[in-house]
Protein backbone atom coordinates (compact mmCIF):
# COMPACT_ATOMS: atom_id res chain seq x y z
CA UNK A 1 0.00 0.00 0.00
CA UNK A 2 2.48 2.82 0.86
CA UNK A 3 4.46 2.20 -2.54
CA UNK A 4 1.28 1.84 -4.23
CA UNK A 5 0.75 5.80 -3.13
CA UNK A 6 3.74 7.29 -3.13
CA UNK A 7 4.42 5.87 -6.74
CA UNK A 8 0.78 7.09 -7.59
CA UNK A 9 1.02 10.34 -6.19
CA UNK A 10 4.67 11.28 -7.26
CA UNK A 11 4.69 9.97 -10.32
CA UNK A 12 0.98 10.46 -12.03
CA UNK A 13 -1.47 12.51 -9.76
CA UNK A 14 0.53 14.99 -8.27
CA UNK A 15 1.40 16.40 -11.33
CA UNK A 16 -1.77 15.57 -13.20
CA UNK A 17 -4.00 16.68 -10.74
CA UNK A 18 -2.15 20.03 -10.14
CA UNK A 19 -2.28 20.42 -14.04
CA UNK A 20 -6.03 19.87 -14.31
CA UNK A 21 -6.88 22.30 -11.80
CA UNK A 22 -4.55 25.06 -12.55
CA UNK A 23 -6.35 24.92 -16.15
CA UNK A 24 -9.45 25.68 -14.93
CA UNK A 25 -8.08 28.07 -12.32
CA UNK A 26 -5.20 30.16 -13.95
CA UNK A 27 -4.93 28.92 -17.73
CA UNK A 28 -8.71 30.40 -17.61
CA UNK A 29 -7.54 33.49 -15.96
CA UNK A 30 -5.11 33.73 -18.26
CA UNK A 31 -7.34 33.76 -21.63
CA UNK A 32 -9.79 35.58 -19.93
CA UNK A 33 -7.43 38.64 -18.43
CA UNK A 34 -5.61 38.91 -21.89
CA UNK A 35 -8.78 38.68 -24.05
CA UNK A 36 -10.58 41.56 -21.98
CA UNK A 37 -6.97 43.48 -22.10
CA UNK A 38 -6.98 43.20 -25.87
CA UNK A 39 -10.87 44.29 -26.18
CA UNK A 40 -9.74 47.35 -23.87
CA UNK A 41 -6.67 48.41 -26.71
CA UNK A 42 -4.03 47.01 -24.01
CA UNK A 43 -2.10 45.27 -27.09
CA UNK A 44 -2.32 47.55 -28.84
CA UNK A 45 -1.33 49.97 -26.82
CA UNK A 46 1.80 47.81 -26.04
CA UNK A 47 2.50 47.65 -29.51
CA UNK A 48 2.24 51.40 -30.43
CA UNK A 49 4.64 52.05 -27.39
CA UNK A 50 7.19 49.45 -28.65
CA UNK A 51 7.09 46.74 -26.36
CA UNK A 52 6.70 43.04 -27.41
CA UNK A 53 3.49 41.90 -26.22
CA UNK A 54 5.52 38.19 -25.69
CA UNK A 55 7.44 39.85 -23.21
CA UNK A 56 5.27 41.88 -21.29
CA UNK A 57 2.33 39.39 -21.27
CA UNK A 58 3.30 35.96 -22.27
CA UNK A 59 6.84 35.12 -20.52
CA UNK A 60 6.19 36.17 -17.02
CA UNK A 61 3.04 33.84 -16.91
CA UNK A 62 5.07 31.33 -19.02
CA UNK A 63 7.67 31.70 -16.63
CA UNK A 64 5.16 32.01 -12.91
CA UNK A 65 3.80 28.69 -13.85
CA UNK A 66 6.48 26.79 -15.07
CA UNK A 67 8.26 28.04 -11.82
CA UNK A 68 4.97 27.71 -9.27
CA UNK A 69 3.68 23.79 -11.01
CA UNK A 70 6.75 21.65 -9.71
CA UNK A 71 6.15 23.25 -6.27
CA UNK A 72 2.43 22.66 -6.25
CA UNK A 73 2.49 19.34 -7.59
CA UNK A 74 4.70 18.40 -5.07
CA UNK A 75 3.07 19.63 -2.58
CA UNK A 76 -0.27 17.62 -3.87
CA UNK A 77 2.14 14.78 -3.92
CA UNK A 78 2.90 14.88 -0.45
CA UNK A 79 -0.89 16.04 0.24
CA UNK A 80 -1.55 12.64 -1.57
CA UNK A 81 1.19 10.77 0.83
CA UNK A 82 0.07 12.00 4.17
CA UNK A 83 -3.82 10.92 3.16
CA UNK A 84 -2.46 7.25 2.26
CA UNK A 85 -0.33 7.52 5.80
CA UNK A 86 -3.83 8.26 7.88
CA UNK A 87 -5.94 5.67 6.14
CA UNK A 88 -3.19 3.02 6.24
CA UNK A 89 -2.58 3.58 10.14
CA UNK A 90 -6.70 4.41 11.09
CA UNK A 91 -8.03 1.48 8.27
CA UNK A 92 -5.18 -0.90 7.76
CA UNK A 93 -3.30 -1.50 10.74
CA UNK A 94 -0.21 -0.40 9.46
CA UNK A 95 1.93 1.08 12.01
CA UNK A 96 2.99 4.71 11.26
CA UNK A 97 6.63 3.54 11.48
CA UNK A 98 6.47 0.94 8.61
CA UNK A 99 3.99 3.58 6.43
CA UNK A 100 7.44 5.68 6.65
CA UNK A 101 10.03 3.41 5.95
CA UNK A 102 7.91 1.82 3.11
CA UNK A 103 7.39 5.02 1.45
CA UNK A 104 10.52 5.90 1.71
CA UNK A 105 12.31 2.84 0.08
CA UNK A 106 9.61 3.16 -3.05
CA UNK A 107 10.96 6.46 -4.18
CA UNK A 108 14.17 6.87 -5.58
CA UNK A 109 15.52 9.42 -7.06
CA UNK A 110 14.03 9.29 -9.98
CA UNK A 111 10.49 8.06 -9.38
CA UNK A 112 11.02 11.41 -7.19
CA UNK A 113 11.68 13.74 -10.11
CA UNK A 114 9.22 12.37 -12.95
CA UNK A 115 6.25 14.40 -10.91
CA UNK A 116 8.46 17.95 -11.32
CA UNK A 117 9.68 17.28 -14.94
CA UNK A 118 6.11 16.66 -15.92
CA UNK A 119 5.16 19.22 -13.66
CA UNK A 120 7.05 22.08 -15.59
CA UNK A 121 5.69 20.81 -19.33
CA UNK A 122 2.55 20.86 -17.78
CA UNK A 123 2.76 24.55 -16.44
CA UNK A 124 3.96 25.71 -19.78
CA UNK A 125 1.12 24.06 -21.46
CA UNK A 126 -1.01 25.30 -19.41
CA UNK A 127 0.54 29.56 -19.83
CA UNK A 128 1.31 29.37 -23.39
CA UNK A 129 -2.86 27.82 -24.38
CA UNK A 130 -3.56 30.43 -21.86
CA UNK A 131 -1.81 33.39 -23.73
CA UNK A 132 -2.54 31.85 -26.85
CA UNK A 133 -5.92 31.83 -26.21
CA UNK A 134 -6.26 35.21 -25.20
CA UNK A 135 -4.79 36.77 -27.42
CA UNK A 136 -6.67 34.99 -30.60
CA UNK A 137 -9.96 36.53 -28.39
CA UNK A 138 -12.22 38.92 -30.15
CA UNK A 139 -12.65 41.96 -28.98
CA UNK A 140 -16.65 41.02 -27.55
CA UNK A 141 -17.09 40.08 -24.24
CA UNK A 142 -18.66 37.06 -25.26
CA UNK A 143 -15.59 35.97 -27.33
CA UNK A 144 -13.77 36.45 -24.35
CA UNK A 145 -15.75 33.74 -22.65
CA UNK A 146 -15.21 31.78 -25.36
CA UNK A 147 -11.43 32.18 -25.09
CA UNK A 148 -11.75 31.46 -21.43
CA UNK A 149 -13.56 28.06 -21.79
CA UNK A 150 -11.26 26.80 -24.93
CA UNK A 151 -7.88 27.61 -23.24
CA UNK A 152 -9.54 25.11 -20.18
CA UNK A 153 -10.26 22.38 -23.10
CA UNK A 154 -7.29 22.55 -24.61
CA UNK A 155 -5.15 22.84 -22.04
CA UNK A 156 -5.88 19.80 -20.08
CA UNK A 157 -6.55 18.07 -23.70
CA UNK A 158 -2.78 18.69 -24.39
CA UNK A 159 -1.68 17.71 -20.39
CA UNK A 160 -3.24 14.51 -20.93
CA UNK A 161 -1.31 13.58 -24.29
CA UNK A 162 1.78 15.46 -22.86
CA UNK A 163 1.16 13.03 -20.31
CA UNK A 164 0.81 9.68 -22.55
CA UNK A 165 3.86 11.26 -24.26
CA UNK A 166 5.47 10.57 -21.03
CA UNK A 167 4.25 7.10 -20.26
CA UNK A 168 5.59 6.11 -23.44
CA UNK A 169 9.00 7.59 -23.08
CA UNK A 170 9.35 6.66 -19.57
CA UNK A 171 8.36 2.82 -20.72
CA UNK A 172 10.83 3.19 -23.35
CA UNK A 173 13.21 4.35 -21.13
CA UNK A 174 12.64 1.94 -18.39
CA UNK A 175 12.63 3.96 -15.26
CA UNK B 1 13.65 54.53 -50.65
CA UNK B 2 10.54 56.98 -51.00
CA UNK B 3 12.27 59.75 -48.79
CA UNK B 4 13.65 61.93 -51.04
CA UNK B 5 10.94 61.79 -53.31
CA UNK B 6 8.59 62.67 -50.74
CA UNK B 7 10.24 65.92 -49.23
CA UNK B 8 10.91 66.96 -52.60
CA UNK B 9 7.22 67.07 -53.04
CA UNK B 10 6.76 69.07 -49.44
CA UNK B 11 10.08 71.16 -50.09
CA UNK B 12 7.98 74.40 -51.40
CA UNK B 13 6.09 74.54 -47.99
CA UNK B 14 7.03 73.09 -44.59
CA UNK B 15 7.33 69.01 -44.12
CA UNK B 16 4.24 68.00 -43.35
CA UNK B 17 3.46 66.61 -40.41
CA UNK B 18 1.76 63.33 -41.61
CA UNK B 19 1.23 62.73 -45.28
CA UNK B 20 -1.62 60.11 -46.73
CA UNK B 21 -1.48 59.78 -50.09
CA UNK B 22 -3.65 57.16 -52.14
CA UNK B 23 -4.15 55.47 -49.39
CA UNK B 24 -6.09 51.79 -49.43
CA UNK B 25 -7.00 50.75 -46.46
CA UNK B 26 -8.98 46.98 -45.20
CA UNK B 27 -8.27 43.96 -43.93
CA UNK B 28 -6.35 40.91 -45.40
CA UNK B 29 -7.33 41.42 -49.11
CA UNK B 30 -10.82 43.34 -48.33
CA UNK B 31 -10.60 46.86 -48.83
CA UNK B 32 -13.00 49.37 -47.16
CA UNK B 33 -11.75 52.55 -48.42
CA UNK B 34 -9.12 53.74 -51.26
CA UNK B 35 -8.33 57.04 -52.50
CA UNK B 36 -7.23 58.62 -49.10
CA UNK B 37 -4.85 61.62 -49.26
CA UNK B 38 -4.59 64.35 -47.09
CA UNK B 39 -1.70 66.49 -45.55
CA UNK B 40 -1.41 68.12 -42.29
CA UNK B 41 0.34 70.99 -41.21
CA UNK B 42 2.19 71.24 -38.02
CA UNK B 43 0.68 72.21 -35.17
CA UNK B 44 -3.19 71.40 -37.13
CA UNK B 45 -6.05 70.04 -35.25
CA UNK B 46 -7.59 67.76 -37.92
CA UNK B 47 -10.56 65.50 -37.74
CA UNK B 48 -11.26 62.34 -39.19
CA UNK B 49 -15.03 61.78 -39.80
CA UNK B 50 -17.53 59.59 -41.26
CA UNK B 51 -20.81 57.08 -40.40
CA UNK B 52 -20.55 53.92 -39.05
CA UNK B 53 -18.48 51.43 -40.87
CA UNK B 54 -16.65 53.94 -43.08
CA UNK B 55 -13.55 52.83 -41.90
CA UNK B 56 -12.61 55.98 -39.52
CA UNK B 57 -11.08 53.21 -36.68
CA UNK B 58 -9.46 51.47 -39.85
CA UNK B 59 -7.85 54.35 -41.04
CA UNK B 60 -6.56 55.06 -37.69
CA UNK B 61 -5.02 51.87 -36.80
CA UNK B 62 -3.14 51.83 -40.51
CA UNK B 63 -1.40 55.34 -39.51
CA UNK B 64 -0.32 53.89 -36.33
CA UNK B 65 0.67 50.82 -37.62
CA UNK B 66 -1.26 48.13 -36.18
CA UNK B 67 -2.57 47.08 -39.56
CA UNK B 68 -0.44 47.54 -42.91
CA UNK B 69 -1.75 49.11 -45.71
CA UNK B 70 -3.03 47.83 -48.84
CA UNK B 71 -1.80 50.62 -51.05
CA UNK B 72 -0.63 54.11 -50.65
CA UNK B 73 1.81 55.69 -48.26
CA UNK B 74 1.82 57.37 -45.14
CA UNK B 75 4.88 59.98 -44.08
CA UNK B 76 5.65 61.33 -40.63
CA UNK B 77 7.28 64.55 -41.16
CA UNK B 78 8.89 63.67 -44.44
CA UNK B 79 9.83 60.12 -43.22
CA UNK B 80 7.86 57.03 -44.72
CA UNK B 81 5.73 55.07 -42.29
CA UNK B 82 7.27 51.67 -43.83
CA UNK B 83 5.67 48.18 -42.57
CA UNK B 84 8.74 46.71 -43.58
CA UNK B 85 11.37 48.71 -41.74
CA UNK B 86 9.64 48.10 -38.14
CA UNK B 87 12.61 49.73 -36.26
CA UNK B 88 12.15 53.10 -38.75
CA UNK B 89 8.41 52.59 -37.97
CA UNK B 90 8.98 52.54 -34.23
CA UNK B 91 11.12 55.30 -33.80
CA UNK B 92 8.74 57.39 -35.90
CA UNK B 93 5.77 55.96 -33.29
CA UNK B 94 7.72 57.27 -30.47
CA UNK B 95 7.07 60.64 -31.81
CA UNK B 96 3.87 60.03 -31.38
CA UNK B 97 1.22 59.36 -29.13
CA UNK B 98 -2.51 57.35 -28.82
CA UNK B 99 -5.37 57.86 -26.31
CA UNK B 100 -7.99 54.44 -27.11
CA UNK B 101 -11.21 54.45 -27.06
CA UNK B 102 -11.12 53.53 -23.54
CA UNK B 103 -8.07 54.65 -22.55
CA UNK B 104 -6.46 51.46 -22.58
CA UNK B 105 -4.73 51.56 -19.38
CA UNK B 106 -2.75 48.59 -18.03
CA UNK B 107 -5.30 47.83 -14.78
CA UNK B 108 -2.23 46.04 -13.10
CA UNK B 109 -0.65 49.24 -12.65
CA UNK B 110 -1.42 52.36 -10.75
CA UNK B 111 -1.79 55.49 -13.00
CA UNK B 112 1.68 56.95 -12.16
CA UNK B 113 3.18 53.53 -13.63
CA UNK B 114 1.45 53.74 -16.63
CA UNK B 115 2.56 57.18 -17.33
CA UNK B 116 5.91 55.76 -16.34
CA UNK B 117 5.88 52.79 -18.51
CA UNK B 118 6.88 54.26 -21.80
CA UNK B 119 9.34 56.80 -20.55
CA UNK B 120 10.97 53.81 -18.52
CA UNK B 121 10.97 51.46 -22.03
CA UNK B 122 12.43 54.59 -23.96
CA UNK B 123 14.37 56.46 -22.06
CA UNK B 124 17.26 56.28 -19.52
CA UNK B 125 16.04 58.69 -17.13
CA UNK B 126 16.67 57.50 -13.49
CA UNK B 127 14.13 56.94 -11.42
CA UNK B 128 13.12 59.75 -9.56
CA UNK B 129 13.24 61.29 -12.88
CA UNK B 130 10.97 58.90 -14.46
CA UNK B 131 8.24 59.62 -11.11
CA UNK B 132 8.57 62.88 -10.93
CA UNK B 133 7.38 63.68 -15.05
CA UNK B 134 5.06 60.85 -14.71
CA UNK B 135 3.53 62.80 -11.90
CA UNK B 136 4.10 66.07 -14.32
CA UNK B 137 1.93 64.65 -16.77
CA UNK B 138 -1.25 63.53 -14.84
CA UNK B 139 -0.89 67.21 -13.33
CA UNK B 140 -1.30 68.22 -17.09
CA UNK B 141 -4.72 66.18 -17.49
CA UNK B 142 -5.60 67.15 -14.05
CA UNK B 143 -4.91 64.17 -12.43
CA UNK B 144 -1.98 65.38 -10.36
CA UNK B 145 -3.67 63.81 -7.17
CA UNK B 146 -4.47 60.39 -8.85
CA UNK B 147 -0.70 58.94 -9.26
CA UNK B 148 -1.55 56.15 -6.70
CA UNK B 149 -4.98 54.90 -7.72
CA UNK B 150 -5.47 52.26 -10.26
CA UNK B 151 -7.83 51.93 -13.46
CA UNK B 152 -10.40 50.43 -11.84
CA UNK B 153 -11.01 53.00 -9.42
CA UNK B 154 -11.46 55.92 -11.05
CA UNK B 155 -14.19 57.34 -13.78
CA UNK B 156 -14.24 57.17 -17.86
CA UNK B 157 -13.28 60.39 -18.03
CA UNK B 158 -10.70 60.25 -15.77
CA UNK B 159 -9.31 56.74 -17.34
CA UNK B 160 -9.28 58.75 -21.04
CA UNK B 161 -7.54 61.96 -19.38
CA UNK B 162 -5.02 59.22 -17.61
CA UNK B 163 -4.88 57.72 -20.84
CA UNK B 164 -3.97 60.98 -22.75
CA UNK B 165 -1.32 61.40 -19.40
CA UNK B 166 0.83 58.22 -21.04
CA UNK B 167 0.39 59.04 -24.54
CA UNK B 168 1.61 62.20 -23.74
CA UNK B 169 4.83 60.40 -22.11
CA UNK B 170 7.12 61.03 -24.65
CA UNK B 171 6.75 64.59 -25.83
CA UNK B 172 4.95 63.48 -28.89
CA UNK B 173 4.77 65.52 -31.88
CA UNK B 174 1.55 64.29 -33.03
CA UNK B 175 -1.57 62.90 -30.98
CA UNK B 176 -4.13 60.42 -32.13
CA UNK B 177 -7.61 60.09 -30.11
CA UNK B 178 -9.78 57.06 -30.94
CA UNK B 179 -13.70 58.47 -30.37
CA UNK B 180 -12.40 61.07 -27.41
CA UNK B 181 -16.14 61.63 -26.57
CA UNK B 182 -17.19 57.60 -27.18
CA UNK B 183 -19.05 56.86 -23.41
CA UNK B 184 -18.73 60.68 -21.89
CA UNK B 185 -21.36 62.54 -20.92
CA UNK B 186 -21.45 65.59 -22.63
CA UNK B 187 -19.84 67.69 -19.85
CA UNK B 188 -17.24 65.45 -19.88
CA UNK B 189 -16.17 65.43 -23.61
CA UNK B 190 -16.44 69.42 -23.70
CA UNK B 191 -13.47 69.12 -20.76
CA UNK B 192 -11.92 66.93 -22.34
CA UNK B 193 -11.81 68.99 -25.65
CA UNK B 194 -10.93 71.57 -23.81
CA UNK B 195 -7.99 69.82 -22.08
CA UNK B 196 -6.90 68.84 -26.02
CA UNK B 197 -7.24 72.25 -27.12
CA UNK B 198 -5.11 73.37 -24.00
CA UNK B 199 -2.66 70.81 -25.04
CA UNK B 200 -2.45 72.03 -28.75
CA UNK B 201 -1.94 75.69 -27.94
CA UNK B 202 0.61 75.52 -25.29
CA UNK B 203 2.79 71.99 -26.84
CA UNK B 204 1.51 73.15 -30.23
CA UNK B 205 1.49 69.34 -30.81
CA UNK B 206 -0.10 68.07 -34.10
CA UNK B 207 -3.83 66.85 -33.17
CA UNK B 208 -5.67 63.41 -35.14
CA UNK B 209 -9.34 62.87 -34.06
CA UNK B 210 -11.38 59.99 -35.26
CA UNK B 211 -14.69 61.12 -34.18
CA UNK B 212 -18.38 61.56 -34.97
CA UNK B 213 -19.07 63.61 -31.78
CA UNK B 214 -20.27 67.05 -34.14
CA UNK B 215 -20.02 69.30 -30.99
CA UNK B 216 -16.10 68.49 -30.98
CA UNK B 217 -15.59 69.08 -34.15
CA UNK B 218 -17.13 72.59 -34.44
CA UNK B 219 -15.41 73.35 -31.33
CA UNK B 220 -12.04 72.10 -32.33
CA UNK B 221 -11.12 70.89 -35.85
CA UNK B 222 -9.37 73.05 -38.32
CA UNK B 223 -10.06 70.54 -41.03
CA UNK B 224 -11.81 67.41 -41.44
CA UNK B 225 -11.39 64.34 -43.91
CA UNK B 226 -14.98 63.07 -44.26
CA UNK B 227 -14.71 58.77 -45.56
CA UNK B 228 -18.27 57.71 -47.13
CA UNK B 229 -18.79 53.84 -46.54
CA UNK B 230 -21.40 53.95 -49.78
CA UNK B 231 -18.68 55.13 -51.94
CA UNK B 232 -15.89 53.98 -50.32
CA UNK B 233 -14.05 57.03 -50.59
CA UNK B 234 -12.85 60.23 -49.16
CA UNK B 235 -15.25 62.85 -50.42
CA UNK B 236 -13.90 66.25 -48.65
CA UNK B 237 -11.04 67.19 -47.33
CA UNK B 238 -11.40 70.90 -45.59
CA UNK B 239 -12.96 73.17 -42.79
CA UNK B 240 -16.16 71.44 -41.80
CA UNK B 241 -17.62 75.15 -41.00
CA UNK B 242 -17.57 76.33 -45.15
CA UNK B 243 -18.11 71.99 -46.01
CA UNK B 244 -21.26 72.33 -43.79
CA UNK B 245 -22.84 75.23 -46.49
CA UNK B 246 -20.12 74.57 -49.42
CA UNK B 247 -19.87 71.04 -50.29
CA UNK B 248 -20.71 69.57 -53.29
CA UNK B 249 -21.28 66.77 -51.73
CA UNK B 250 -24.75 66.03 -50.02
CA UNK B 251 -23.63 63.69 -47.43
CA UNK B 252 -21.33 65.44 -46.15
CA UNK B 253 -23.56 68.77 -46.35
CA UNK B 254 -26.29 66.68 -44.49
CA UNK B 255 -23.59 64.83 -41.66
CA UNK B 256 -21.79 68.43 -40.70
CA UNK B 257 -25.33 69.79 -40.91
CA UNK B 258 -27.36 67.98 -38.54
CA UNK B 259 -24.21 69.73 -35.93
CA UNK B 260 -26.74 73.19 -36.05
CA UNK B 261 -29.61 70.80 -34.76
CA UNK B 262 -28.02 68.71 -32.49
CA UNK B 263 -25.74 71.33 -30.65
CA UNK B 264 -28.71 73.50 -30.23
CA UNK B 265 -29.98 70.37 -28.33
CA UNK B 266 -27.06 70.26 -26.43
CA UNK B 267 -26.91 74.28 -25.43
CA UNK B 268 -28.82 73.86 -22.33
CA UNK B 269 -25.71 73.05 -19.51
CA UNK B 270 -25.88 69.81 -18.30
CA UNK B 271 -27.08 69.00 -14.88
CA UNK B 272 -23.53 68.43 -12.78
CA UNK B 273 -22.65 64.99 -12.67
Amino acid sequence: MPPLVSLAMFREMGALMTGIILSGRTGSAFAARIGSMKANDELNALQTMGVSPFDFIVLPRLLALVLLMPLLGFLASWAGVMGGFLMSVSFLGLTPATYVTQTAQSLDLANFLIGPVKSVVFGALIALIGCQQGMAAGASASSVGRAATSAVVQAITWIIVADALFAILMNLYGS
Amino acid sequence: MNGPTEQEKAAPEETPALAVESLTIGYGSKAIMAGIDFRLRRGEIFFILGGSGSGKSTLLKTLIGLIPPLKGKVSFFGQLFDGDDPRGQQALLQRTGVLYQGGALFSSMNLRENVALPLRIHTRLDEKTILALADYKLRLVELGMAGDRFPSEISGGMMKRAGLARALALDPEILFFDEPSAGLDPVTSHQLDETIRRLNHSLGTTVVVVSHELASIFALAERIVFLDAASRQQLEVGDPRTLRTDSPHATVREFLARGGDDSAKQEPPAVPA
